[in-house]
């Protein structure tokens, strides 16, 4: 399904190694040495992605320079700073193929999802009048999600579920990991009012089948909501083409600072939808009786904003969109290979899909006899980061009957040697352990 | 292998993971006071269910005589809670206590160890543990079994009946 949500390629083949090497010295973390002088290994790309110089450089520049509230004032730094904020906002937009009015900016994507869920809530409660009656849950109402959400994309739901009296049903996972789409036609119904996924996994890296599951959804006249975190910054992402009326990323995955994300929502849906946070900058006409709001996106940005993370954000868009999200995509689905060889040593088990085809590079696993947290420990010891624990996804690790697993992801910056050295210090953790 | 990660897995502690103590849901002595705690690390899901049996009597004859778990996490964890099971089982409350005070302290030494040489001593196996606490991720494995102690005492009613009765 992938081949809709990837843009034509301009050039087909991943990073050279002389580009690959430029990409590594614009990130300056990844020069830096861990316990006791051990290059750092970095494969903790899918928790937060490390940061380019121009990244770090924009959030300086903009507080050296044109540091304004923006939205409101008259003076030349406030109308600086608007014009960088609402820039960064074109950036972002057209990184995921969205118009301009069609992102919100959050302090994250857990905040999107939030925001989404609280829209239909306060709908439900009577806000947002006749436009946003299409929003009204109603007890016989269905949600459904998949059993590989992260909890960001699943916790909301089932708190809008207990507000309102709609019902949560969920799509199961097969033992590959793959979202299991043979009872599509039975959880996906005349009920169903939304259908929020992953596009991609953050436990198993599995791409999900955003086609079938969009087509599903619309057929019934249910909106979807994609968590496009894991996606974004490691595949070209068009929501237009992919069709689906909501997504949400973050910043900081995808090189880019922390405390930011966005919100895409089709035009149509944002201009009927609610507020969900009210205060500041998201008005329009304010008496002690009553209150009229903002078109969108402001209606959904109360308070001062965090202009000079969204200025990053943009930055960071336009980094990647240089460099060719084909191309980085091409990159990573060679890491994703190189990573996936890990199941070739003695007692390490691959949870998710072992073969690279629509999947990316983040790769969770357990050691026969070694719990995840003292793998991790191991491969510390030699100067290389991954995730231990359930990586907010307990449903998804009952399913496979592990507490916990551990996990090496990847970004643009990975090289094939790194994951080369965290093969060979995986291969020596269950010696250490006694467990062979 | 650097040596502070030895100093973390040291032979004791692996061996107590691998062949843990008290290991296996006992049923309670009748008579006696009986407590259970669930305790779970929700950053990476370690879990560990433990049970009390406390053998009532006045002031310092009230001891904790059995403890028993079943519990699933990383070796750390794992250990600690075995551990704890040796150096708990057939002592006194005011022992308990102040080994779990000991305990605590050796965690936060930041792999420094206890100054204090009796407190190190009664510790026995426990001082094996002085590695981890340069971990600060890791600290919380090590205290999971002991947060379950404390809680089953408090639930069996233990503590209540013994007040100003433990101390010397």
């Amino acid at each position: 399904m992938t081949t809709d949500t990837v843009r034509p390629a301009p050039a087909d083949d991943g990073l050279t190694a002389s580009e690959l090497a430029a990409v590594r010295a614009d990130f300056p973390l990844l020069g830096r040495t861990v316990r006791g002088g051990r290059p750092l290994v970095y494969l903790d790309s899918a928790a937060t992605s490390q940061k380019p110089n121009v990244v770090l450089e924009a959030e300086v520049e903009f507080y050296e320079q044109r540091n304004a509230a923006v939205h409101r004032g008259a003076h030349q730094l406030a109308e600086e700073a608007t014009e960088a904020f609402e820039s960064a906002r074109s950036a972002v937009a057209s990184f995921v193929g969205a118009d301009d009015g069609e992102i919100v900016w959050t302090p994250g994507a857990t905040a999107a999802l939030n925001l989404v869920a609280y829209a239909f809530s306060n709908a439900t409660a009577g806000r947002g009048g006749a436009e946003a009656v299409r929003f009204r849950l109603a007890p016989g109402d269905e949600i459904v999600v998949t059993e590989a959400e992260h909890h960001a994309n699943l916790v909301p739901w089932q708190e809008l579920c207990a507000r309102t009296g709609a019902v949560l049903r969920w799509l199961g996972v097969d033992d590959d990991g793959r979202i299991d789409l043979s009872d599509l036609g039975t959880v996906i119904t005349e009920r169903t009012r939304i259908v929020a996924f992953g596009h991609v996994s953050n436990v198993t890296g599995a791409v999900a089948p955003v086609a079938e599951l969009v087509d599903a959804a619309r057929r019934v006249g249910a909106y979807t909501v994609l968590d496009a975190c894991q996606s974004v910054p490691h595949l070209p992402v068009d929501v237009r083409a992919l069709g689906v009326d909501f997504a949400a990323f973050s910043a900081h995955k995808m090189l880019g600072p922390t405390g930011v994300g966005a919100l895409y929502a089709r035009r149509e849906l944002l201009e009927a939808m609610p507020p969900v946070t009210t205060g500041g900058s998201m008005v329009e006409v304010v008496t002690m009786e009553a209150t009229t709001y903002a078109p969108p996106p402001q209606r959904f940005e109360a308070g001062t904003q965090m202009v000079a993370q969204a200025v990053g954000m943009g930055v960071a868009a336009e980094w990647l969109g240089e460099l060719g999200m084909s191309r980085v995509a091409r990159h990573e689905q060679e890491l994703a290979t190189e990573l996936l060889r890990m199941a070739e040593i003695p007692g390490v088990r691959v949870v998710g899909p072992t073969d690279a085809e629509d999947r990316l590079a983040v790769v969770s696993f357990v050691v026969d006899g070694v719990h995840a947290h003292d793998v991790s420990q191991v491969l510390d010891d030699s100067g290389i980061a991954v995730r231990t624990g359930h990586h907010c996804a307990q449903p998804l690790h009952r399913r496979f009957g592990v507490a916990a697993t551990t996990r090496a992801s990847a970004s643009v910056y990975t090289t094939v040697e790194e994951i080369a050295a965290f093969r060979e210090a995986l291969t020596g953790v269950r010696a250490f352990f006694g467990a062979e | 292998m650097s040596s502070s990660l030895e100093q973390m897995y040291q032979q004791v502690i692996l061996d107590h993971a691998k062949h843990p103590h008290g290991r296996g849901l006992a049923e309670p002595v009748e008579g006696h006071l009986g407590g259970e705690s669930h305790q779970v690390n929700p950053t990476c899901g370690d879990e560990v269910t433990l049970r009390v049996d406390v053998a009532p009597g006045p002031g310092r004859d009230t001891v904790v005589s059995g403890v028993s778990w079943e519990g699933e996490g990383c070796s750390i964890s794992q250990a600690s809670v075995s551990v704890m099971t040796e150096l708990v089982t057939g002592r006194n409350l005011a022992d308990v206590r102040r080994l779990d005070e000991a305990f605590h302290a050796l965690m936060g030494s930041r792999g420094k160890g206890l100054d204090d040489e009796a407190s190190l001593d009664a510790l026995g196996d426990g001082e094996a543990f002085t590695g981890v606490s340069q971990y600060p991720a890791r600290i919380k494995c090590a205290l999971l079994g002991w947060a379950a102690l404390k809680d089953s005492l408090a639930r069996s009613g233990a503590l209540a009946d013994s007040t100003g009765g433990t101390d010397d």
